[in-house]
């Protein structure tokens, strides 16, 4: 076992865990944080998505002991209090989701690629989502989910 | 889904790095694990010890000696691509790195991992070739320097051994150079079915430097010497160029796989080595 | 939007205004804030984990000795197929299409032979996941190879290796349907098209792999089942009759499901396995899919060959259709495989009329992974191949693609018509549909740029596919699913209670994951109640909470179950009529209902809210005679006949000649799915539909190698598109009611899945004709297209 000590969603943990346990797990399993999913076993889906130090990574594709130190945000904890983030309601005005089984990688990769290019085109929307598979929508709207935040948020700054 | 079990190191120095890696034929570095976690997830792998790298300062960064750029092993595509020396000293190598995987990947993962890693698909091996960098690689025995053709070898094979680790690779300065990374997939995210790097350069009129570096076209990324040599020395004109890049498979053993069998391969790098040409001579 | 006729006269009030409002889903908040309980994650206390060890071999004789693993560390069991034989029901196939139909006994765990790779050996159950996937280790087994079968063609012929040896045979059924003077129509016809197209094998690939856990409670011989699934009602009903717990004692939860496509709707083995291992241990048990697990052991869908004849006058009237069909069932029959090809049976015909048609379908059995549902179930198929087919016979005779299927379809004053295979489309407008999608396209300018390119040898050329499609919704007439073979019915059931507090819950049947019922049953009853949409909460997807139901598939949800929802409603307010009229102290005639309340015609205030008449009912101080206490009332709904939604979808691929690629510039939809209660939800079903159509088309194809490996097991190698990989499409509608149904709705989970395919594979081919191409097998991949000019061309690269 190998102790760490991270931030999940604004709270301090230090745990023991088996140096194969993937991010994903520990988070699921460890810190009952079970609103991040797992969609595959390759890295490829992103449903897994969380952000570590403000960057969006696989959870699944990451050890819990390479957290380490780190700050973790996951779905649960991205927006404070009962609001949401312009993200998550404009996935809401645009229906953007239908089975969520994607949503919660989709809204924090968006919220990464949306803190790098604050008001991106739909191509660079499509191209900064390409490590989130969906299913259910043809992702039309949840390019257009992402440019509304993406203006929303601008709008704010 | 869930590895076999391991044991895991996180040494501050390349030294320690590598008395694990001596002491256990079975350990393994982790550097992003980009590539590695979904091999240990499948369990096709199953190492006794993951060594982690992160913690060794002096594998992180870019640096500028002299007219090169010294990029640390574990300095991440991310960092790579937001990194201003690399931009205009090596522009071709923030091409490339720009398609590698997808953001979160490129958050994780790094280049010396990609490069340790051999995948003759992946982006980095074909630039890498293509900017004829040189590899430094620590072991038991100390230091060595590896040209990037010799440093490939086989498939997800480099000429490195088990107990060396990559510290860092040496660019030489590519400013003002004409270059293209032109990569064919099926899908955003997918490895590519072939890629070509292409670094052109032109005095008065004519081409006097030709680099191209093919990706997935053989067990190792392959430098592409015909179409270099017929390039290099014409005025770059597309006559030149479409003779050239009918070179391109000469030389090269591509796979056949679901995306390609060995002659499509061996048609698009014709294809796509003219576009890379096109592109990097601005014809 | 083109309104092309007017609504039914008895379709849902609109005072409120709710029916026709793009309503933001009550579904939404607690998916986009991870508050959500898939299934796995939902944890009980003692909970032991399930890890399964499947065949890597795809035939083969196993012997299997799982006892070492036992003495693991945390583990709690192991069994070998063999040790649970007796324990192990039979998986269920429901759908017999033939009397004399082969359907192999299918245990959930091989007994001592498995059939494709994948089939489940062996079970370990542990304290840990971890713990038990490390066990599987250490489970010995002897693999005896057994030749393997994996092309239908080679399993048909004499002396092929035969995928179950007591069958002998590999055919499941043969089936056939003759509909007018078949050879007459054939006879001499002008126009010949013959052609075999080939429907590749697909993985559904709902984002949510599959997860069970099933609690006991030994004492009482009680059980709680949670899967992901769309069908809790049917997991209830098979767990009940295979395993002999009544029924009272299994409640199956259906909680958040991440998709199903298809994939879901079935009984698999997994679900068997930890009902029979939670009565064995008296212990919670949990297994969940890994997504390479989840390639080999839930559903594939489509595996079809299709040979096809058209015969036309030398005008291109169509004047008789032939179909033979080979279809691919896997290894064993899942809950419905046979009938998936047969569900396109009567739809081969599409929107034209024709003299003729005949059908016919074997069934064979492979070493593969079993194929079922997935999103269009055989309509994709069908769809497929007639519009293909169109698009051929007007390249043969130079005719506009569009203008052939003009002199073939059914003219909007023909309907309702009864097409050539038996079934009576209820209404459409195929020329509205087409104008509007003609002129959203801007069909001539583009075939003028085709027209310059081609002209240019543009190494990009540029093509146009159409397809004007119908498919048939509402599953199903259960006296028509009787007639065909089908062990159960096709109705649904719903309640709708007024609570005390006025307050509304509508219990249904149909169990969504992803579709949103709750958003669009919400409509539809404060509509017809007269409360306000967020007053109304929707049960569904528990068997304890919703005994009656039929679940969600076959595009029914809303044609079917909500029907269902309107009809219930309907009673509540006759009902509260009654009661309403008694506490006024007048008649029932003298009262009117509008928004909610019901007032006394003349008599200003003398007036009742619906809710007040609820508090009413539940008091029960002043009933009338004869009317029980509470306001509440069922209605379970056999739906007359199937509606038929209809479209038109208009594709311009690019395609770089030099490399194969096929990039989608331009698509357009104009769908007709009858009367629309959500705009919003319609439009996203079209979206998340064309991805998968599109995906088929270009994309997707599962493949095995020559011993039954699959060698896209993986996200990594099949490919699903990402957002990159798609284009924008544009989206409009017709809006022609169903007549089969009093809301006037149709269905569209899976018209754009089905309108799609064809649309762009049309495209694709309509580029390269000049270049002497007629066909590009599915998916159109870079290699795929490339090899295709290469060949036309004359081979030489």
């Amino acid at each position: 076992m190998t102790r760490i000590s991270v931030t999940v969603d604004g709270l301090d943990a230090v745990d023991e865990v088996e140096p194969r346990t993937l991010l994903v797990q520990y988070l699921r399993e460890d810190r009952g944080r079970t609103g991040t999913p797992v969609g595959c076993d390759t890295g490829n889906c992103g449903a897994c998505t969380v952000l570590v130090d403000g960057r969006a990574v696989k959870s699944c594709s990451m050890l819990a002991v390479q957290a380490d130190g780190g700050e973790i945000t996951t779905i649960q904890g991205l927006s404070d209090g009962d609001g949401m983030h312009p993200v998550q309601k404009a996935f809401h005005e645009r229906h953007a989701l239908q089975c969520g089984y994607c949503t919660p990688g989709m809204v924090l990769a968006a919220v990464d690629l949306l803190r790098e290019v604050p008001d991106p085109t739909e191509e660079q929307v499509r191209e900064g989502l390409e490590g989130n598979l969906c299913r259910c929508t043809g992702y039309q709207n949840i390019v257009a989910a992402v440019r509304d935040a993406a203006a929303e948020l601008r709008g704010a700054s | 889904m869930i590895p076999v079990g391991f044991d895991y190191v996180r040494p501050s120095t390349v030294e320690d790095a590598v008395a694990v890696l001596a002491a256990d034929p079975d350990a393994k570095v982790i550097a992003g694990g980009q590539s590695l976690l979904p091999v240990l997830r499948l369990r096709l792998a199953a190492p006794t010890t993951l060594v982690d790298l992160r913690d060794v300062e002096s594998l992180h960064g870019v640096r500028v000696a002299g007219d090169e750029l010294v990029i640390g092993a574990m300095t991440t595509h991310d960092e790579i691509l937001h990194d201003q020396r690399v931009a205009e000293h090596a522009p071709l190598l923030a091409a490339a790195t720009a398609t590698v995987g997808d953001r979160q990947v490129r958050h994780l993962g790094t280049f010396g991992g990609s490069l340790s890693h051999a995948d003759p698909a992946g982006d980095l091996p074909a630039a890498a070739c293509a900017l004829a960098a040189t590899m430094v690689a620590v072991g038991p025995n100390g230091r060595r320097e590896i040209a990037a053709d010799d440093f490939f070898v086989d498939y997800l094979t480099t000429t490195m051994a088990p107990d060396e680790i990559l510290v860092e690779v040496r660019v030489g300065d590519t400013a003002g150079w004409g270059f293209r990374y032109e990569k064919f997939n099926r899908m955003a995210q997918a490895w590519a079915i072939v890629s070509v790097a292409a670094l052109v350069r032109r005095a008065g009129g004519g081409v006097t430097d030709t680099r191209v570096a093919l990706g997935n076209m053989a067990r190792r990324p392959v430098r592409a010497r015909a179409v270099e040599q017929a390039f290099t020395g014409t005025g770059g004109d597309i006559g030149a160029v479409t003779a050239a890049a009918g070179h391109a498979d000469e030389g090269t053993d591509p796979p056949s796989d679901v995306n390609g069998a060995a002659d499509y391969r061996a048609h698009l790098s014709r294809v796509l080595t003219r576009r890379a040409l096109v592109a990097a001579v601005g014809a | 939007m083109t309104t092309t006729e007017t609504r039914t006269e008895n379709g849902p009030a609109r005072r409120h205004g709710e029916v026709g409002a793009a309503r933001r889903r009550k579904e939404d908040a607690h998916l986009l804030t991870g508050q959500t309980t898939w299934t796995d994650n939902i944890q009980l206390a003692g909970t032991l984990h399930v890890a399964l060890l499947r065949s890597p071999m795809a035939h083969a004789r196993v012997r299997v000795d799982a006892s070492a693993a036992a003495g693991e560390p945390g583990v709690v069991a192991a069994y070998s197929g063999a040790d649970l034989a007796d324990e192990l029901p039979g998986l269920p196939s429901a759908w017999q299409v033939t009397p004399d139909w082969v359907a192999p006994e299918h245990k959930p765990l091989a007994v001592d032979e498995a059939r494709y790779a994948g089939d489940a050996i062996a079970v370990v159950v542990a304290d840990t996941r971890a713990h038990a996937v490390d066990a599987l280790d250490a489970i010995e087994v002897e693999y005896e190879p057994l030749p393997v079968v994996l092309d239908m063609e080679q399993a048909m012929a004499d002396g092929a290796p035969l995928v179950h040896a007591d069958a002998g045979t590999n055919v499941c059924f043969r089936y056939s349907d003759t509909f007018g003077d078949v050879a007459a129509a054939f006879a001499d016809a002008p126009v010949l098209i013959r052609r075999r197209y080939v429907q590749q094998r697909l993985v559904p690939c709902a984002m949510e792999p599959r997860s069970v856990l099933v609690a006991p409670v030994p004492a009482s011989g009680e059980y709680t089942v949670w899967s992901s699934t769309q069908i809790p009602h049917f997991v209830r009903l098979f767990l009940a009759l295979l395993s002999g717990v009544p029924e009272s004692r299994i409640r199956v939860i259906a909680p958040d499901v991440g998709g199903g496509f298809g994939s879901k709707l079935d009984i698999y083995a997994e679900e068997m396995l930890l009902f029979a291992l939670a009565r064995k241990l008296g212990r919670p048990v949990k297994w969940t899919e890994t997504r390479s697990e989840a390639f080999q052991a839930t559903i594939h869908g489509r595996d079809q060959i299709q040979d096809l004849e058209l015969a036309a006058d030398a005008d291109g009237r169509i004047r008789g259709l032939r179909v033979a069909l080979l279809a691919d069932m896997g290894a064993y029959l899942q809950l419905l495989t046979p009938a998936i090809p047969l569900l396109g049976r009567a739809m081969f015909p599409g929107i034209y009329k024709m003299d003729a048609y005949e059908f016919g379908c074997t069934g064979v059995f492979t070493d593969k992974t079993p194929t079922d549902a997935y999103r269009g179930a055989g309509r994709p198929e069908a769809t497929f191949a007639i519009e293909r087919l169109l698009d051929e016979l007007a390249a043969e005779l130079s005719v506009d693609p569009l203008e052939m299927r003009r002199r073939n379809w059914i003219r909007h004053e023909e309907f309702p018509y009864p097409q050539i295979a038996g079934l009576t489309y209820d209404s459409g407008n195929y020329e509205a549909a087409t104008a509007r999608a003609r002129e959203l396209f801007d069909y001539d300018g583009l075939r003028a740029e085709q027209a310059r390119r081609r002209e240019a040898h543009d190494a990009v050329q540029l093509g146009i596919g159409v397809s004007t499609y119908t498919e048939m919704c509402g599953l199903a007439p259960s006296r028509w699913l009787g007639e065909r073979g089908y062990a159960g019915g096709g109705w649904e059931a719903a309640t709708v209670r007024l609570l005390p507090t006025g307050k509304v819950e509508a219990v249904v049947g149909t169990s969504p994951h992803g579709q949103g019922h709750v958003t669009t049953f919400s409509q539809l009853v404060a509509d017809t109640l007269g409360v306000p949409f967020d007053d109304i909460e929707v049960v569904h997807g528990d068997t304890a909470a919703a005994p009656a139901g039929l679940d969600t598939y076959g595009s029914r949800s809303l044609a079917v179950g909500g029907v269902a929802v309107w009809r219930a409603a309907q009673r509540v307010v006759a009902k509260a009529k009654t009661l309403a009229a008694h506490l006024l102290e007048v008649s029932e005639d003298d009262l009117e209902f509008a928004d909610g309340t019901f007032a006394v015609r003349g008599t200003p205030g003398a007036t009742k809210t619906i809710q007040e008449v609820a508090f009413a009912a539940f008091a029960a101080h002043s009933m009338p005679d004869g009317l029980e206490p509470t306001l509440s009332a069922d209605f379970v709904l056999d739906p007359d006949d199937f509606s038929f939604p209809h479209g038109t979808h208009l594709c311009a691929a690019e395609v770089d000649t030099e490399t194969g690629r096929v990039t989608i510039r331009k698509y357009v939809a104009v769908d007709d799915v009858g009367t629309v209660v959500n705009p919003l939800i319609v439009e996203g079903q079209v979206h998340g539909g064309l991805a998968q159509g599109i995906a088929q088309a270009l994309h997707e194809i599962a493949v095995y190698d020559a011993d039954g490996n699959l060698t896209t097991g993986t996200m990594a190698d099949y490919t699903p598109p990402t957002a990159a990989d798609l284009p924008s499409f544009t989206l409009d509608r017709t809006e022609t009611p169903s007549t089969t149904n009093p809301l006037g709705v149709k269905g569209v989970g899976e018209a754009g899945t089905i309108a799609s395919t064809p649309a762009v594979v049309n495209a694709v081919v309509d580029a390269l004709r000049p270049y002497g191409v007629r066909d590009v097998a599915m998916p159109c991949t870079p290699e795929r297209v490339w090899r295709a000019i290469h060949e036309a061309q004359g081979g030489a690269s």
